[in-house]
């Protein structure tokens, strides 16, 4: 049997033209396309059922996010940074007073560095969650992976809209420290999801989905990237340890207190989509045991430092880069301060964007169904890739 | 063995349709319209203006000190302050407006509000049939008693009630002893009379 996967495998695929292979065809597909995760347009030269041409086309979601910040103070970007990734707020609100925190030089009390950490952990949660979930959606399972993660994602939506007051946009972390405390009930209840109904989860979408024949089918062997491309073009996150480069920003900088929690970093073997799949499977009970650890360890005190100004912060001219590891990769702000109560630049380095250079590396000599499978493991969101 | 994991899969979404008939944990949908969600006490939409007492113009908290104007990110709140004839301050707003199609609910107006005036609603099905007139809320719209604010955020309005209280009491305990301490004042002259 001559299998379309012979085709794939020769190095160098070129795309034949002549009378019975006809013409290449252009195919825009998105922006408004369900399986584009958002307002995102890929240009693919098709040659049959195959990719020869990539051509990613964004910016329709682009809401001028780094100009505003640069107008208004340093407080009222936080909720603008809500909105880049906003399925993970509030790793978001983190990345960004960290910034803040080391351009001002602020110091976070130890109790707000622990339910930082609780709470990124949860943001991580519920990004992996809904990638798992969308991604089999792109697979072609049509809902019930999705809808098994989004409820529970939804419990932990309930748990930060009783603590932020908004289950997505919850503008939650201040300038050397948090807005509120979180109070001992909440991580009671949080402790009990995560070991009863959140471990059922994991439990039933291993069971459901990591061994099934389908599945392995469909992602083993699938876009490909080399660890070497993967370090060349500055992808983060997930996706770079899918390929086998050991790097957590968590480990490697060990920003907050990240030194003080056990927990391992799962590294892939092949870089495929199957990996990447798996990535965030096993991050997920790595995530679980961190929020674990930092709820046992949580010590009383100040939870946001009283001597931190908020409203009218003025930082001293200089400027900073500080990033951290977000649920997509490597979440970074760089603002320069020229001393007054905005900042005079202010930049976002989003893992989204950068991840999704190498798409194109991925998906060449794959078939236009590989390509939304491809691009729905990169895990993007479009208002982290426009902002 | 090749096919266990298809089995494995169907076995997993049979417990769950089955589950989710006597489970409440496996069938979580709420029928909206129908059944109303339970909202956390720190649930926001979008901001009103608290007052006291029964005139909701008069007992409005607001001073018009325009912090939140200030503050708020999205620029959706327009304030301006009240003047007597003599074009004094009044410390109450004349116009309040928040533009609702504008606002983005981040709560960084009742953050910053030094007079515990201005809080987030609760209320949130704020659709209507004119984008323009109706999404733009006046000083009127927004007046909503402390009673309202106490059957949202009870927790919230009973701290914020007490710490009034004791500013108001702290304030009464000042004025009390200026004026034990200015009684002499009337026997000496002032000291910068007008006529110089």
């Amino acid at each position: 049997m001559n299998s379309a996967n012979d085709i794939f495998s020769q190095p160098g695929f070129q795309p034949v033209h002549d009378d019975f292979h006809g013409d290449l065809l252009e195919l825009s597909i998105g922006p408004h396309h369900p399986s584009t995760h958002g307002v995102f347009r890929m240009n693919a030269t098709l040659d049959g059922e195959v990719v020869v041409k990539l051509k990613p086309v964004f910016g329709y979601l682009h809401r001028n996010h780094e100009k505003l910040a640069e107008q208004n103070s340093y407080l009222a970007s936080i909720p603008y940074t809500d909105r880049l990734d906003y399925l993970s707020s509030l790793t978001n609100n983190w990345a960004y007073v960290h910034a803040v925190e080391k351009l001002a030089g602020l110091a976070v009390p130890e109790r707000a560095e622990y339910l930082r950490v609780i709470l990124g952990e949860l943001a991580r949660l519920i990004n992996h969650c809904c990638l798992v979930g969308f991604l089999l959606n792109d697979l072609g399972t049509s809902f019930t992976p999705l809808l098994y993660s989004l409820r529970e994602r939804e419990r932990m939506l309930d748990l930060i809209e009783e603590l932020t007051g908004s289950r997505m946009m919850c503008n939650f972390m201040r300038f050397g420290g948090l807005r509120t405390d979180v109070s001992a009930d909440w991580l009671a209840r949080l402790e009990h999801f995560l070991d009863h109904q959140f471990a059922r989860y994991l439990r039933e979408q291993d069971a459901l989905l990591t061994g099934n024949e389908i599945l392995l089918a469909r992602l083993q062997h699938v876009g490909i990237l080399s660890p070497k491309l993967a370090v060349q073009a500055g992808i983060t996150g997930p996706m770079l340890r899918a390929s086998g480069v050991d790097y957590d920003i968590r480990k490697v900088d060990q920003y907050g207190i990240y030194d003080r929690f056990d927990f391992r970093v799962p590294l892939g073997d092949h870089g495929d989509t199957y990996d990447r799949y798996m990535m965030r499977m096993l991050e997920m009970h790595e995530s679980v045991k961190i929020i674990k650890q930092a709820i046992r360890d949580l010590p009383v005190g100040d939870f946001l430092d009283p001597k931190a100004k908020n409203r009218g912060l003025r930082p001293k001219a200089g400027s900073c880069y500080a990033r951290i590891e977000g649920p997509k990769g490597e979440i970074g702000f760089h603002l320069v301060s020229d001393g007054s109560a905005n900042p005079y630049r202010y930049r976002v380095r989003p893992p989204s964007l950068i991840n999704l250079t190498v798409l194109e590396d991925m998906c060449l000599g794959r078939t236009l169904a590989d390509t939304i499978v491809i691009l729905g493991s990169v895990d993007i969101v479009l208002g982290e890739v426009d902002r | 063995m090749f096919g266990t994991g298809i089995l494995k899969g169907l076995y997993i979404t049979a417990k769950n349709l089955v589950g989710s008939y006597h489970d409440p944990e496996r069938l979580t949908t709420e029928q909206y319209p129908e059944e109303r969600p339970k909202l956390p006490e720190n649930f926001r939409s979008f901001p009103f203006l608290v007052f006291d007492g029964e005139n909701a113009i008069d007992g409005l908290r607001c001073t018009a000190c325009k912090m939140c104007e200030k503050e708020c990110p999205p620029q959706c709140i327009y304030i301006v302050a009240d003047r007597d004839e003599n074009g004094k301050l009044m410390k109450r707003p004349k116009v309040f407006d928040i533009d609702i199609s504008v606002c983005m609910g981040c709560q960084i107006c009742a953050e910053v509000c030094p007079f515990e005036s201005i809080k987030m609603d609760h209320h949130f099905e704020v659709a209507t049939d004119n984008r323009f007139e109706k999404l733009l809320l006046h000083r009127e719209d927004l007046a909503k008693p402390n009673s309202y604010y106490h059957s949202i955020r009870p927790t919230e309005a009973a701290a914020v009630d007490a710490q009034l209280a004791e500013e108001k009491r702290k304030a009464e305990e000042r004025a009390a002893a200026r004026a034990a301490t200015a009684k002499p004042v009337p026997a000496t002259p002032p000291s910068n009379p007008p006529a110089a």
